[in-house]
């Protein structure tokens, strides 16, 4: 699939803005006053900046982006429509926990809103997560490894920024306490298991077939092997241009090593260096993030470009299964 | 609305015979023209005369080569024209987020209502058959309309009241019609010849039917020339006489 840089950059982005919330929201739920004020302000705009940037970038690829509100009515059966949805509705609780914040109110509409907030930021993703993982006609896409993808990709994404705002406010870094454990665990935790995931997904779509077969789309199976002689068109045309990307297949494995480095090893390096030296925690945790972000967009950008859409059985010539 | 209407009694759709069909790409082309002046034209192309054309097709016909299991026999070509199947269960509908694309409940027919249409490309996705393409002009998705614009046209003549491109057919191998209704002339042509659905492992039932190439005349087997002639047995007895007198002094 042809990987369109505003959906890329939509996805990555508004994924981390939603981790962010998420785990922002978590913590405003176990332990209302444990941040400070200032943080808590600058950590919702910045979360809730990122959904926003998102919604506005996958607005670019739209070929009538003025109708965009729209999206809105199909609820019922689109999780592209589900998504707009839940996306909007998150502003709610943003809004409503930095009025709490102004306002100084008591901690319950605070925990309240923080569970609302989380809640519908999982939403959000999930919704995300399904607009690929609903299509049958892609098999990299639809399988069960898609939605627990963009989770967990958001979650790291979100936590990742977190602890470097946390590290910027804080000087020194001390544990933001979640439950018993540290924010920096929770980061490296993440690191490990998005790359395990990422394996996993990878040696999965390695090894599945299309969903049909060339001799089944033609049903001319029956007579014997099947294969395309002539195209109808001798240029390309929408479909072999948005299904027919091959580009990313010859340096594949180059680039999951590439996303396996940003998203685990050098994330996980860089904190335990500072951890163990109990200095320069905040440079650390900075990099961290950078390195796990640029690691969701070459991460993001395989997912597309890699994918393979059954439409193009009807163009391969034999031996090149779409 | 993108949910799916309760399932139609009139499935109107088309059965493409792929044993008679020569591909000769007038259907596509007869389809071209009417969309681009038919009511809901215009279906403009992005460089029609420019170095690498490119511009939205409903209709497209591929060549395809058989090679047969057995040895000895010949291969086949088939000329396979591919549009919009009009699906029973399409996901290209349901995935729309607008409601720009439906399914009409009288008669089945999937339709994309343009000025709806936001050209996020979803529904594209969603069709393992690439019956819809996204027009960079109008900046939203086209497809395949049956011609809605004339199979209902009143000011047509009733014989001309079908799509383009069954129309434009020479060879006479498309055939428009119900094929909710068991006894049109279409479900008959479909039982009689073992029509069958594209990719119907997709679970998408594809109103849509193709009837399968004929078995060849020479049982599918090609034969060496030398053997051809050993084996070749003229009845000449209901020859011309001079052809039997030319057999005769040839045979000698």
């Amino acid at each position: 699939m042809h990987p369109a840089l505003s959906v890329i950059f939509f996805t990555v982005i508004s994924g981390c803005g939603y981790g962010l919330l998420f785990l922002l929201s978590l913590i405003l739920l176990m332990q209302p006053a444990l941040l400070p004020r200032s943080e808590i302000v600058t950590l919702l705009a910045l979360g809730a900046l990122a959904s926003v940037a998102g919604l506005i970038a996958s607005t670019f690829h739209l070929g009538q982006p003025q109708r965009a509100w729209r999206a809105f009515s199909q609820w019922r059966s689109s999780w592209l429509s589900r998504e707009g949805v839940a996306a909007t509705a998150s502003f709610l609780p943003v809004g409503a926990l930095l009025i709490a914040q102004w306002q100084q109110t008591d901690a319950m509409p605070v925990r309240i809103s923080a569970l609302a907030l989380m809640l519908l930021a999982a939403i959000t993703v999930y919704c995300t997560a399904q607009i690929y993982a609903s299509l049958k006609t892609i098999r990299a896409w639809h399988n069960v490894y898609v939605a627990p993808g963009y989770l967990l990709l958001g979650l790291i994404g979100g936590a990742s920024w977190l602890l470097a705002w946390h590290c910027a406010f804080d000087d020194g870094c001390p544990d933001i306490a979640l439950g018993s454990r540290g924010l920096d665990w929770l980061v490296i935790l993440l690191c490990i298991a998005s790359a395990l995931l990422k394996l996993a997904y990878w040696r999965y779509i390695d090894t599945q077939p299309l969903p049909a077969s060339i001799e089944s789309a033609t049903g001319l199976g029956r007579y014997g092997a099947v294969r395309s002689v002539e195209a109808p068109h001798s240029e390309e045309n929408y479909l072999t241009r948005e299904m027919g990307f091959a580009l990313a297949r010859k340096h594949a494995a180059r680039l999951r090593r590439i996303v396996l480095l940003l998203l685990a090893p050098l994330p996980i390096a860089l904190l335990v260096i500072a951890m163990l030296m109990r200095s320069n925690a905040e440079v650390a945790a900075l990099g961290a993030a950078f390195a796990v972000t640029l690691g969701l967009f070459v991460e993001r950008w395989l997912f597309f470009a890699e994918a393979k859409h059954v439409v193009m059985l009807y163009y391969a010539p034999r031996g090149e299964r779409a | 609305m993108t949910m799916l209407p309760a399932p139609t009694t009139k499935k109107l759709g088309l059965v493409i015979d792929l044993d008679i069909c020569v591909g000769c790409h007038a259907c596509a082309v007869a389809c071209k023209e009417w969309n681009d002046g038919g009511q809901f034209g215009p279906l403009p192309d992005e460089s029609p005369y420019g170095k690498e054309p490119l511009g939205v097709w409903f209709n497209r016909v591929h060549s395809f080569e058989i090679e047969p299991a057995q040895k000895n026999a010949s291969a086949m070509t088939v000329h396979f024209p591919r549009s919009c199947l009009h699906c029973e269960t399409p996901d290209c509908v349901t995935v729309c987020p607008t409601g720009a694309s439906y399914k009409r409940a009288e008669d089945g027919i999937v339709l994309v209502d343009e000025d709806k249409c936001i050209g996020c490309k979803l529904c594209s996705w969603a069709c393992p058959y690439g019956a819809r393409e996204y027009s960079e002009q109008r900046g939203v998705m086209q497809k395949c309309t049956l011609c809605v614009d004339r199979i209902y046209n009143e000011s047509f003549d009733e014989i001309d009241r079908q799509p383009a491109c069954v129309a434009a057919c020479p060879t006479r191998a498309r055939h428009f019609g119900d094929l909710g209704n068991e006894n049109s002339a279409v479900s008959k042509l479909v039982a009689q010849r073992g029509g069958y659905d594209l990719m119907p492992e997709m679970g998408y039932k594809p109103v849509n039917k193709y009837l399968p190439p004929r078995p060849r005349r020479d049982g599918g087997s090609s034969t060496t020339s030398s053997s051809a002639a050993a084996e070749e047995k003229m009845d000449f007895s209901t020859a011309s006489p001079l052809l039997r007198w030319i057999d005769k002094v040839l045979s000698r």
